[in-house]
């Protein structure tokens, strides 16, 4: 979520939270964020969340440049006040930290080991000259990437993409209205989009490429990962991932207000299929 | 290029002479001159000064004349609703949409004299392409690339002249546009030279195209589009509407709704575009709609905050001393202080619904629990308890109906002992004994409950709680619906409903992290019942009056400055174990006494850790502590509040602040475990009989074991009959001596 507009935008979300940020936090987050603005020349700062470890945890935030769906940099805090860049994520390091299981430790420098791997992979690596150990770092790194990826979302409409390609807020947009708020299909993974060219021509009749860019929510696997609930007296729809349990999204429909937090674990819900 | 054209022009001069030769009468005054453009007869003295131009309109005029007059001869009526004029032109615009476009007719002149108004016309041409181009829009669904730029195209058209979009959308349009043209997907085929009556003669012939490179004056062309939209400016004497705003009202109208098939009911919305202006504008209706939801709400949270009437003054001055209503918002306060909780507002709506509870219920003392989130709506729970002798009705109806249910058993089995000798084998399946629950106000069941959905919205007592639900609990793993009345489907099956779901785990959650610091609560003072009750524990505690908290850095250093006041839950789902074969000895003699006689030595009485144990013997999970301990924060410590997590119930907190501490919940109601949920399989499948020797098959004997049996026969068979020859022989003996 926004970093200029963190302490109302958490009163919104809050009604799911557990973890949430104390006051302490809250307040020195508005300072360290702007300063981040300042210091890596953000255009837009996200306090994208927190990981909690066993021992500590990782306050995250994200800061984005022109073009907003161009990667986006990523810092962690262990205490809200100095932040340290982590590397960009790489698909073998997604890969890699899949394979991990269990809480996160809340040390950034602890290395898990891998325990997990075939006689196959053990020799490829050995070959390759990798080490079998994973640090923590990584796995952060690539928790957040796999979140970001599976469940980042922004309402349809926020952001407009220009014909040379970049990706801007969109100023006109007034929020969505309350039956549309409703519906999934309103709701945009704000990363590459996957299912968009397996589109028929005819649903792509009605799309508007400026801002039907990305894919929409209503494709998940498996369907119903997502809970949509009026709070607050029906004046918030807050959306719930269930992949990631921790995810929220909120929209003030008919306002510009939106943003999503992640306040978990770090850990993916793979018992899904049998909740639901 | 200009051969080819010229072969069709040939044998269209001398017809298009017949034709414009009725409006060459009249002479170049082009007053009269009666183009099949009836309504633009007015227009046309404007256009005199493009008489030189009219040359490259020739060519479409040539075509649309013919379509013209094949119009007036073959086509009339053309498509249903159609009128000349817009089939002219459609053929016209589709057959000026070849090629670079209408340049090219422009630009070719054999009779430039002739043609008075094809500025107009190609204007008007023009003008009608667009909304040819936004109608194909929703005919095609062609990329929104497309319509963006046909509509574009559509708006410059008006300002500048052709673009270069507008020619390449139509030859799809050109095809699927409507029945009329048909024919013209004929000639793209190729299907040979189409004689002068035929429509679509001189328009396009593969090969052919009359719209090669030729490109046309610009300033003409704007003048030319001038005057055009002028003409459609121009007001009706009949009803004071113009054209212009009239096709700019229905395409916006078509383009905010995005019929279906628009093409086919154009008509119809021209029509109703038309009605609209003698309609007011009812907008207000749908507005009210939408927001109803949020009103609605709104009103059941302002009736939180309405003062309770007459009554509730009176017992105001009573309850001020003792309220059972707990400070929510000072909780609220620490556990913000650390980071946890719910926003102030909704946790001020929980502090009102919490009085409302106790308004209406008898409670003794009343906690708020926590929340649990669900798919469709949240539970917000409250922990009551009531005073002693409240509950009893509601036990006493219960029983009453597990009563009932053991005499209909009864009455069964012996009407089925009657009928024992002729049946199927019976199944031999004795279901495990089931386990009471535990009284109401004791173990599992100490307190009692309450959900409701939203502050504001009426609450609903949960069941009490049974151990076979418990048991079923650990085994399953299911997201809450919000709907307590919806069914858990798991295997193993869940006995119960959500409500009965949700009630099993808060106990488990309860029991598991209901935690204070330690000193708090100290066992009541006699001591001598704990050998009695057989190793079940003590029940009760109460609080310590002498209590002295320890500092706060004492609290989250060391876990074992903190116990938990949750009693555990045993295997069996009850916190005292209960032994079910104490209490069934008048089954046993009903029933056959071998069996039950095996059963006993497997099930052991089974200990759980006593009430107030401290935390430091919490087991962790792997690796992984049982709870995280952390101050609130590290800048102040003076002011600081311990807080724990617990690692085992994501989402249990508890804090401790001096002599204030407080335990919540909020989450989604799932213990945590590092490996994945596997569920449990189903039990083998049971022998449908037991196997005893007359319906066991033996081998057949073989060959020498059939000869070896019969010759064992055979001798004992001669065996027995020398024993009476013998007999026989002796008895002749006797005979014969007496003799």
């Amino acid at each position: 979520m926004e970093a200029a507009s963190l302490p109302a935008a958490l009163e919104l979300a809050a009604g799911g939270g557990g973890a949430w940020l104390s006051p302490e936090k809250l307040a020195v987050l508005g300072a360290s964020l702007l300063l981040l603005r300042r210091d890596y020349r953000f255009e837009r700062v996200w306090f994208w969340g927190c990981v909690q470890g066993v021992r500590g945890a990782y306050y995250i935030a994200e800061g984005l440049g022109a073009d907003r769906a161009a990667p986006r940099s990523r810092l962690y805090s262990l205490n809200c006040v100095e932040w340290s860049l982590l590397p960009p994520a790489t698909e073998e390091m997604v890969a890699r930290a899949e394979q991990l299981k269990g809480r996160f430790h809340g040390d950034p420098s602890f290395e898990y080991e891998c325990t997990e791997i075939n006689a196959e992979d053990a020799e490829r690596l050995f070959e390759g000259g990798k080490e079998l150990m994973i640090k923590e770092e990584s796995r952060l790194v690539a928790t957040i990437e796999q979140i970001d990826r599976a469940v980042g979302i922004i309402p349809r409409g926020a952001f407009v993409k220009t014909p040379l390609g970049s990706v801007h807020e969109n100023r006109n947009f007034e929020g969505l209205s309350l039956t549309e708020a409703k519906k999934l299909s309103s709701y945009f993974h704000f990363t590459e989009p996957v299912n968009l060219k397996d589109k028929t021509l005819l649903e792509k009749a009605d799309l508007d490429p400026s801002t039907d860019f990305l894919d929409s929510l209503e494709h998940d696997i498996p369907p119903g990962s997502w809970t949509v609930q009026l709070e607050k007296g029906d004046t918030v729809v807050v959306l719930r991932s269930l992949l990631w349990l921790g995810l929220t999204f909120y929209h003030v429909p008919m306002t510009k207000q939106y943003g999503y937090v992640y306040f978990g674990t770090g850990e993916k819900n793979l018992d899904l299929p049998f909740m639901l | 290029m200009a051969e080819p054209h010229r072969d069709p022009p040939p044998r269209a001069v001398p017809r298009e002479e017949q034709e414009w030769g009725r409006r060459d009468r009249p002479g170049p005054e082009q007053d009269s001159g009666q183009p099949p453009l009836a309504d633009s007869g007015t227009g046309r003295e404007p256009y005199q000064p493009q008489q030189s131009e009219p040359g490259p309109a020739s060519y479409v005029r040539q075509g649309a004349d013919e379509s013209q007059g094949l119009g007036k001869h073959i086509y009339q009526p053309p498509a249903p609703g159609r009128d000349p004029h817009q089939a002219q032109d459609q053929r016209g615009s589709a057959g000026q949409t070849h090629a670079p476009g209408q340049e090219l007719c422009q630009s070719q002149s054999p009779i430039p004299h002739l043609y008075r108004p094809p500025g107009a016309e190609q204007a008007s041409y023009k003008l009608q392409t667009p909304e040819l181009n936004s109608s194909q829009r929703y005919v095609l669904g062609q990329g929104s690339h497309h319509t963006q730029e046909s509509r574009q195209s559509m708006y410059q058209s008006y300002a500048l002249g052709l673009d270069p979009y507008q020619t390449q959308e139509p030859k799809s349009a050109y095809r699927t546009y409507a029945v009329g043209q048909d024919p013209y997907q004929a000639y793209e085929g190729g299907h040979g030279p189409y004689q002068p009556h035929e429509p679509g003669y001189g328009l396009y012939q593969p090969g052919y195209s009359p719209y090669d490179d030729q490109i046309l004056n610009p300033k003409s062309r704007t003048l030319a589009i001038q005057n055009a939209k002028a003409f459609l400016l121009k007001s009706s004497t009949a009803s004071g509407m113009n054209l212009y705003d009239h096709l700019a009202n229905m395409l916006t109208k078509i383009l905010d709704e995005q019929p279906t098939n628009a093409v086919d009911i154009i008509e119809n919305i021209s029509k109703d575009v038309k009605w609209a202006q003698f309609q007011k504008k009812m907008d207000t209706l749908r507005d009210e709609h939408e927001i109803l939801p949020t009103f609605e709400a709104a009103e059941k949270r302002k009736a939180l905050f309405l003062k309770a009437n007459g009554e509730g003054d009176e017992e105001l001055e009573e309850e001020v001393g003792e309220t059972p209503l707990p400070n929510v918002m000072e909780t609220a306060f620490y556990f913000e202080q650390a980071g946890i909780g719910l926003s102030k507002d909704e946790s001020y709506h929980i502090f009102l619904a919490l009085k409302k509870l106790i308004s209406v219920q008898p409670v003794r003392t009343c906690r708020f629990w926590g929340k649990i989130l669900g798919l469709e709506m949240n539970y917000i729970i409250a922990e009551v308890q009531y005073h002693e002798g409240e509950e009893e009705e509601e036990t006493e109806d219960e029983e009453g109906i597990e009563e009932g249910g053991k005499g209909m058993g009864e009455v069964e089995d012996e009407d089925e002992k009657n009928e024992k000798e002729d049946e199927p084998p019976k199944s031999t399946y004795k279901p495990p004994p089931v386990i009471p629950k535990e009284e109401n106000g004791t173990g599992a069941n100490k307190y009692v409950y309450f959900v409701c959905n939203e502050p504001g919205k009426p609450w609903v007592k949960l069941p009490p709680v049974t151990p076979a639900q418990i048991v079923c609990a650990r085994k399953i793993k299911k997201f809450f619906t919000g709907r307590l009345d919806a069914p858990v489907v798991s295997f193993p099956p869940f006995p119960g409903n959500e409500a009965n779901y949700l009630r099993a785990q808060i106990a488990r959650i309860s029991a598991g992290t209901h935690i204070s610091p330690i000193g708090f609560y100290q066992f009541a003072e006699e001591e001598g019942d704990e050998e009695e009750e057989g190793g079940g524990g003590r029940d009760t505690y109460e609080e310590n009056p002498d209590f002295q908290p320890p500092s706060v850095a004492e609290m989250v250093d060391s876990l074992s400055t903190w116990v938990h006041h949750g009693q555990s839950i045993l295997k069996q789902g009850r916190c005292v174990w209960f032994n079910p074969f104490q209490k069934s000895e008048e089954e046993e003699e009903e029933d056959e006494e071998e069996e039950k006689a095996e059963e006993p030595d497997e099930l052991q009485q089974e200990i759980g850790p006593p009430l107030l144990t401290p935390l430091s013997e919490d087991e962790g999970i792997q690796n992984i502590p049982a709870w995280t301990a952390q101050p609130s924060t590290n800048l102040i410590p003076q002011y600081a509040v311990a807080v724990l997590q617990s690692n085992r119930w994501p989402g249990a907190y508890a804090f401790a602040a001096g002599k204030k501490f407080d335990n919540i919940y909020i989450g989604w109601g799932h213990k945590y475990s590092p490996e994945n949920h596997a569920p449990a399989l189903p039990p083998p499948v049971q022998a449908e009989y037991p196997s005893g020797p007359e319906i066991t098959e033996t081998r057949d004997p073989t060959l020498e074991e059939e000869l070896a049996f019969r010759a064992a026969k055979e001798e004992a068979l001669a065996a027995t009959e020398e024993e009476e020859d013998e007999e026989d022989d002796v008895e002749d003996d006797e005979e014969e001596e007496d003799d």
